[in-house]
């Protein structure tokens, strides 16, 4: 099968979409005649023009909220963020318009927007370029939240971000926009709720989203030599929450471990957590153990960038003190 | 609807907006009356005083046209098309309201009619609007959204940003700020050096018009002109009506710290209905008696919704997780 970057995989997708639907549109920084500071809409100004790829000034508060009042009237945006950081300007509109007007217009109204961007922590992008905040959007009825780690993902699941008529937040990590995988010719969705198994495995459950994904995969490859079976799964979607893959892992495992960019306190990690422990407390033979990235800002220097974030050596000294206990 | 010069405003049509605002007044004065009852279970904004320019500005616009609105929006409501019984059913709670009980006296929703929602939050309204033009010039539609918002979002970013990408993209849009001069308690006065908001907008390149908010005949002249600018591709229009609200901010609320019984009496002085009246009964465009059998109508119309809404049942609660998505 051929390969494509994340990037290119996505971007086929929503030029699949933008043809099979004139009333979608983009706007976004620098996402027309630019193509966006990751290629997430090259070469697109040229097939669709201005009005549907539309370059905006540095104004997320305003159009993150046009973009709401066009989904309320027959139009479908997807917003481009370039960095997810920058959304947290329109965190009003999202979270108390967005989000809420379907329920408030007694479902009368539906709010088919994507709101898309980079997340996660790497190459020194510093602060304000590597915040992720996923599991604060997961904590908001009303939103679908979408973590893509292959390009095959990416692809599928953001098609289905097109075509849902729900609010979706499609959250790409940085460190993966340019890494290859299989990505087939034929059309193709992906639905929401619905966990892929990276890796099987019969001594321990890894619960791991985006980057963290592949970094568990390379450590289980390891530990594979020396006997140990390790189990990741990719939620791929957190809004809507696939548990019942989780539950089914741990059934057979009886072990949890759940590998986390972002920050531990309320995050998505305690919340598999909780709902493990109340739906499967049986099944576990120890405690779920959570390794998150630190609780504090993400700083810049390569060495206190690397002190911030999970990397290999942390994730397999997770796994072999979970399997001691 | 109509659609024609003040100028050449027809008796039918002056007729016509003196009973819509009146339909507003009536259906606020049976509004309070339902607060003091304990019929209305959470906020309530009247809008007494204002009823001018949501009537002078809806005259112009088709169901199709979407209108956003802010949290002293019923009479934006009304005007646009929201029936006296499913407005005062929704503020008291009721199943038949028109946003089925989940929304009350902020979070009114009939997109059936183009009342695309009211809003608890100061300035969402005008984002919304020119959504409303981004998706009417992408679909080749000559609709128009409209925005309807108080002084206090003028100070917002939201204004900000909303009139500059309408503008720049010659949205189909017209921004209506109804200045009454006061941000809850908060004076415009103090809130702003210049208290002419639509100075404004020449930072952003549009027309701006200030209009006598209390002349409803002065608003539907400029307000035509401004849909009909939008319509035709001209570009949004920013309209400030200098109004006043002779109620409360809110319903049951305190409302002699901030301002004057002289001052609150010299507006009722210029009470929007009462000028109209007085300029239709001037012109020999109708007498007393014909106005008056207007108002018994309107009054008995709104007392029917009143007592329709105070028997409707309330929504089950096994519907409340409805809707969170599509």
């Amino acid at each position: 099968m051929r390969e494509l970057t994340y990037t290119a995989a996505a971007r086929e997708g929503l030029d699949e979409e933008m043809a099979r639907d004139s009333r979608i549109f983009v706007v976004g920084e620098g996402i027309g005649v630019r193509g966006g500071n990751f290629n997430t809409t090259l070469g697109l100004y040229e097939k669709y023009g201005p009005l549907r790829l539309c370059d905006t000034p540095i104004s997320e508060r305003g159009f993150v909220g046009l973009c709401t009042g066009a989904a309320m009237t027959g139009t479908r945006p997807v917003v481009d963020f370039m960095f997810v950081d920058f959304i947290l300007d329109a965190l009003g509109e999202l979270f108390n318009q967005t989000a809420k007007i379907q329920y408030m217009s007694s479902g009368r109204l539906t709010m088919p927007i994507v709101l898309r961007g980079c997340i996660g922590i790497g190459g020194s992008a510093a602060t304000h370029h590597s915040g992720s905040y996923y599991s604060i959007f997961a904590n908001i009825p009303g939103l679908r939240v979408v973590v893509p780690t292959t390009p095959f993902d990416a692809k599928g699941l953001l098609k289905t971000a097109i075509r849902s008529d729900d609010p979706v937040l499609f959250l790409e990590h940085k460190s993966l926009m340019n890494t290859k995988g299989p990505v087939p010719e034929e059309e193709y969705c992906l639905p929401f709720g619905q966990a892929a198994i990276a890796r099987t495995g019969t001594d321990l459950t890894v619960v791991a989203l985006a980057l963290m994904v592949r970094k568990t995969l390379e450590v289980a490859e390891q530990l594979a030599s020396e006997g140990i079976s390790v189990e990741v799964i990719d939620p791929r979607t957190i809004a809507p929450l696939d548990i019942q893959t989780i539950l089914a892992s741990v059934h057979k495992t009886g072990r949890l471990l759940i590998v986390d960019e972002t920050f531990g306190p309320c995050g998505i990690g305690a919340e598999i957590a909780a709902q493990v422990m109340e739906l499967a407390f049986d099944d576990l033979d120890a405690p779920v153990r959570r390794l998150n990235g630190s609780h504090t800002p993400t700083p810049y220097s390569p060495t206190l960038e690397a002190a911030v974030v999970p990397g290999p050596p942390a994730i397999a000294r997770a796994i072999r003190e979970l399997l001691a206990e | 609807m109509i659609d024609t010069p003040a100028t050449q405003l027809d008796r039918t049509a002056m007729l016509s907006l003196y009973r819509e605002m009146l339909v507003i007044r009536r259906c606020e004065e049976q509004l309070a009356k339902g607060h003091q009852a304990g019929l209305i279970h959470g906020a309530c904004h009247t809008y007494v005083g204002e009823e001018a320019v949501a009537v002078g500005v809806c005259a112009h616009l088709r169901q199709a046209d979407a209108v956003f609105s802010t949290h002293r929006g019923h009479g934006h409501a009304l005007a646009k098309g929201v029936t006296p019984r499913a407005l005062i059913a929704e503020l008291f709670g009721r199943a038949t309201g028109c946003s089925q009980g989940r929304g009350g006296s902020m979070h009114l929703f009939a997109p059936e009619v183009g009342m695309m929602g009211t809003s608890g939050i100061v300035g969402p309204c005008i984002l919304q609007a020119a959504g409303a033009g981004y998706s009417f010039k992408l679909l080749g539609l000559d609709q128009v959204g409209v925005a309807f918002f108080g002084d206090g979002a003028s100070n917002n970013g939201a204004f900000h940003e909303g009139l500059n990408l309408a503008a720049i993209w010659d949205l189909p849009a017209v921004f209506v700020c109804e200045n009454n001069m006061y941000a809850t308690e908060v004076p415009f006065a103090y809130a702003s050096r210049n208290t002419d908001i639509a100075d404004r907008a020449v930072g952003y390149g549009i027309p701006g018009v200030i209009v006598d908010g209390n002349d409803v005949l002065a608003v539907y002249e400029v307000a035509g002109a401004a849909v009909r600018r939008a319509r035709s591709g001209g570009g949004p229009t920013l309209i400030e009506c200098k109004t006043y609200r002779t109620r409360p901010h809110s319903e049951g609320m305190r409302d002699g710290s901030y301002r004057s019984v002289e001052e609150i009496e010299s507006w009722k002085a210029r009470d929007p209905i009462r000028q109209l009246y007085a300029t239709l009964t001037a012109q020999d465009l109708a007498d007393e008696q014909a106005l008056a059998a207007i108002d018994a109508e309107v009054q008995a119309q709104v007392a029917e919704a009143y007592e329709f809404a105070k028997n409707s049942p309330y929504p089950d609660g096994a519907t409340a997780l409805d809707h969170v998505f599509s």
